[in-house]
């Protein structure tokens, strides 16, 4: 069968493609908003340093922004080259979002373009205004975006029957149950992992006591204050999802859990392996836990996998994704509590360096939780391309040669992430903080006169 | 006039916006990189880095729009075009992947990179002449569907002569396109040095551009039929098309009203683009997909064009602050409001 190779192939050069592009999609949700608040900070406070802080965090975001757009634009084409049965569904039904997605993006791209090439044309407050649309045309792509990711978990508004789509309602199929709580888990957890990662750039900084401190420890306080607060958010937002699930799509907390009987009192198994028959080893169980993650009590029951037949569950190995997604949100929480404890009194500074290493680490580690946890919606979502409607292998192309298409992505990829760490380390390296700061009259924290 | 025809002509509008201001773009992308090897950079790099930096973006932007309404409005394109276009799609792709990429690390990373400006400029000439061979198989007997299975075929792609005569109308009107506009805006810069390369450029790529238009005309009479015939009754629009042609090009030849020059090239390619697309109609794939009976449910239609509405609202605003700031602003056009470093 030649539909076959296609199916799988179209399967693992989408998750390259999706797995390359969300890394900058993050950062472009989450920068801008990161930027706002130093650009806030610089003009309340009247502290250059701050706007200085915006200023280079900008410089740097564009580059990223570039490789977002092109990525962005690759997966956009791509769903129809590679799952054109299910564009076919998706035009009829959820073309609004996608539609409405474009729209978001563009007063995005123009607003960006104008906040980087008018710094010294207009006033702080106003410069800081053109901000605005760029958060609010970033994020509410994502809005729409995830909508539409949503709506293939949960779909609604609409008839298919026989292949032929009626009785279309595009704003049911828009919010249907599934948004909110994955709405809010991507905002928040976006804006959580951009404030790690600069908090990282900040924290490396002052470990390799490059430049001025002054700076890198105002943007380390700004960053990972910011990112204690959406840590937080999204861990709540992340067990009003769980919830969800139990409600409305077991089978994806199930396997996450590997949780095989229906029962209340259901314990939840951190880490451990799997064996070929289901035997679960050397994990660690948390009696009820599972039943007040799903239920909020623990006589809350929750459904099994036994209980669904075996051709429509996900398979099991999303458990080492979702709980490495969890590990991490908790990780970050930690850190930032941390930091929080030492930043409270003057005798607790300098920062020790372990605090500081944990920082840096925390950037990167959000990144892959982001990763983790797409992962795990995704194939979690298994085998459904829309849950309850359209099985995967009945969506992907038919055409041949899509494995040669995958080799020529994953190169493109690699090219395209070796020559933006270059470029970016460059810039950076091009242009030393220390140098700005000076251009700018200030050094150490004081007026050079 | 019914929803699939506001449908089609939204669509076919932001595809003409995409072709006038991906044209600039890609165009200007070449000329930088000749200017390099040509030793001629210190003269117009500035020029065209004035303009394109702050909208390179917003390019891309049209190019998305197209194809999603595209998907929205005729959800059956998905299939046909989607199965068909794998290989020639995905190289598009990659194309604008590098493009775009390379542009930003020329432009905010490593400025002066050969190497980086020579792939944003060389791949700026192969998008468009890989994206106008959809406007070949748009015509029909390229795309085949047999069993349920759609195929493309590719040595009648190759080996139709319309299929070179569009890339070859696509290539050197980027060029032209894109010369002309930045001879005005040299113009206006009041970079004389610039303005009188630039419209050296314009000069020589307008000849091949009227060769071609005209060469395309009459080779879709193989392709196509049908198409031709429709053609040849809206002949008025390419014969206005043509004088459009013929003024721009005087205004240029004589150095006055530039903005008027370039006007009448953006009616150029409109009366040809428009009068091309009509011709088209009903048909979006000859002969599988009209806008009649493959269009999307009516609910969505008009949601989508509901939305289409609000979002011009907030758009044209944005283009217009855009414009403002970086086009129609004497003192940015002319470089006293850049500070170096960024």
């Amino acid at each position: 069968m030649p539909t076959y190779d296609s199916v799988f192939y179209s399967r693992l050069l989408t998750e390259t493609t999706l797995a390359f592009h969300i890394i900058f999609a993050t950062i472009g949700v989450g920068v801008p908003v990161m930027i706002m608040l130093a650009e806030l900070a610089g003009i309340k406070r009247k502290d250059p340093y701050y706007s200085l802080l915006a200023r280079r965090w900008a410089r740097g975001f564009v580059i990223t922004v570039a490789i977002g757009v092109v990525t962005g634009t690759a997966i956009g084409l791509q769903l129809s080259l590679l799952w054109p049965k299910f564009m076919e569904i998706a035009g009829q039904a959820i073309a609004l979002p996608l539609f409405l997605e474009t729209f978001a993006f563009f007063i995005e791209a123009i607003f960006l373009g104008i906040y980087l090439y008018t710094w010294e044309r207009l006033k702080p407050m106003h410069h800081l205004l053109l901000l605005v649309p760029v958060v609010i045309g970033s994020s509410a792509s994502a809005f729409f975006i995830t909508t539409v990711n949503a709506f293939m978990n949960t779909p609604q508004g609409f008839t298919l029957k026989d292949g032929l789509i009626t009785n279309v309602q595009p704003i049911l199929a828009m919010f249907n149950p599934s948004m909110p709580t994955k709405v809010a888990h991507v905002l928040s957890s976006s804006y959580m992992t951009s404030a790690f990662i600069l908090a990282a750039i900040a924290a490396y900084s002052l470990l390799k006591k490059k430049g001025d401190t002054l700076y890198a420890k105002k943007a380390l306080k700004l960053t990972v204050t910011a990112g204690l607060v959406f840590s937080i958010t999204t861990a709540l937002i992340g067990d009003l999802s769980a919830k969800f699930l139990a409600q409305n799509q077991p089978e994806k907390l199930a396997a996450a859990e590997w949780h095989f009987e229906t029962t209340t009192n259901a314990p939840l198994i951190l880490g451990g392996i799997l064996t070929d028959n289901n035997e679960i080893k050397y994990a660690l169980k948390i009696p009820y836990a599972l039943s007040i993650l799903a239920g909020g009590t623990p006589g809350s029951e929750v459904k099994g996998l036994n209980d669904i037949p075996e051709d429509l569950r996900p398979p099991l190995y999303v458990h080492y994704f979702f709980d490495a997604m969890v590990a991490i949100g908790m990780f970050a929480i930690v850190v930032g509590l941390i930091h929080m404890w030492y930043s409270r009194k003057k005798s607790r500074k300098p920062y020790p360096k372990w605090l500081l290493w944990l920082i840096v680490v925390s950037g990167p580690l959000s990144m892959l939780g982001i990763q983790c946890g797409w992962f795990y919606a995704e194939v979690g979502r298994q085998p459904w391309i829309l849950r309850g409607y359209m099985k995967v292998a009945d969506a992907a192309t038919t055409a041949q040669n899509v494995d040669k298409m995958l080799l020529l992505f994953c190169l493109l990829y690699l090219v395209l992430a070796l020559t933006a760490v270059k470029v970016l380390s460059n810039l950076f390296k091009k242009n030393d903080g220390a140098d700005e700061l000076m251009a700018l009259g200030i050094f150490a924290g004081r007026t050079k006169e | 006039m019914s929803l699939e025809l506001i449908g089609i002509t939204v669509l076919w509008i932001f595809l003409y916006g995409y072709v006038i201001v991906a044209s600039i773009d890609f165009g200007a992308g070449f000329f930088s990189y000749y200017s390099v090897i040509t030793m001629k950079k210190h003269i117009i790099h500035k020029i065209i880095d004035r303009y394109l930096s702050p909208v390179w973006e917003v390019t891309n932007v049209f190019l998305v729009f197209f194809y999603i309404g595209m998907v929205g409005f005729f959800p059956e394109t998905a299939r046909y075009y989607g199965t068909a276009l794998l290989i020639p799609g995905s190289i598009a792709i990659v194309l604008l992947a590098v493009r775009g990429a390379y542009y930003a690390f020329s432009n905010y990373g490593s400025k002066d990179n050969k190497w980086y400006m020579l792939l944003y400029g060389a791949t700026g000439l192969l998008i468009p002449a890989t994206l106008s061979t959809v406007l070949t198989i748009s015509e029909g007997g390229i795309i085949t569907e047999q069993n349920n299975f759609i195929s493309l075929d590719w040595q009648k792609l190759f080996g139709s002569f319309y299929t070179w005569s569009v890339v070859l109308l696509s290539l050197v009107s980027v060029l032209y396109i894109s010369a002309m506009f930045l001879s005005f805006y040299a113009f206006r810069a009041k970079d004389l040095p610039a303005f009188k390369i630039l419209r050296g450029y314009a000069l020589f790529w307008s000849c091949p551009t009227i060769i071609a238009s005209i060469l395309v005309f009459f080779t879709i009479n193989q392709q196509n039929p049908d198409h031709f015939q429709n053609m040849l009754n809206l002949g008025w629009m390419f014969g206005v098309s043509l004088l459009c042609f013929i003024i721009a090009v005087y205004f240029l030849w004589k150095q006055i009203k530039l903005g008027i020059a370039f006007i009448f090239v953006l009616l150029q390619f409109a009366f040809a683009f428009f009068g091309y697309g009509r011709a088209h109609l009903p048909y979006i794939l000859y002969p599988y997909i009209t806008i009649h009976e493959n269009f999307t449910n009516q609910t969505m239609g008009t949601a989508l064009v509901i939305a289409f509405i609000a979002g011009i609202v907030i758009l044209l605003p944005s283009l217009y602050l855009l414009m403002r700031l970086f086009l129609f602003d004497a003192d940015y056009v002319q470089g006293k409001l850049i500070k170096k470093g960024d």
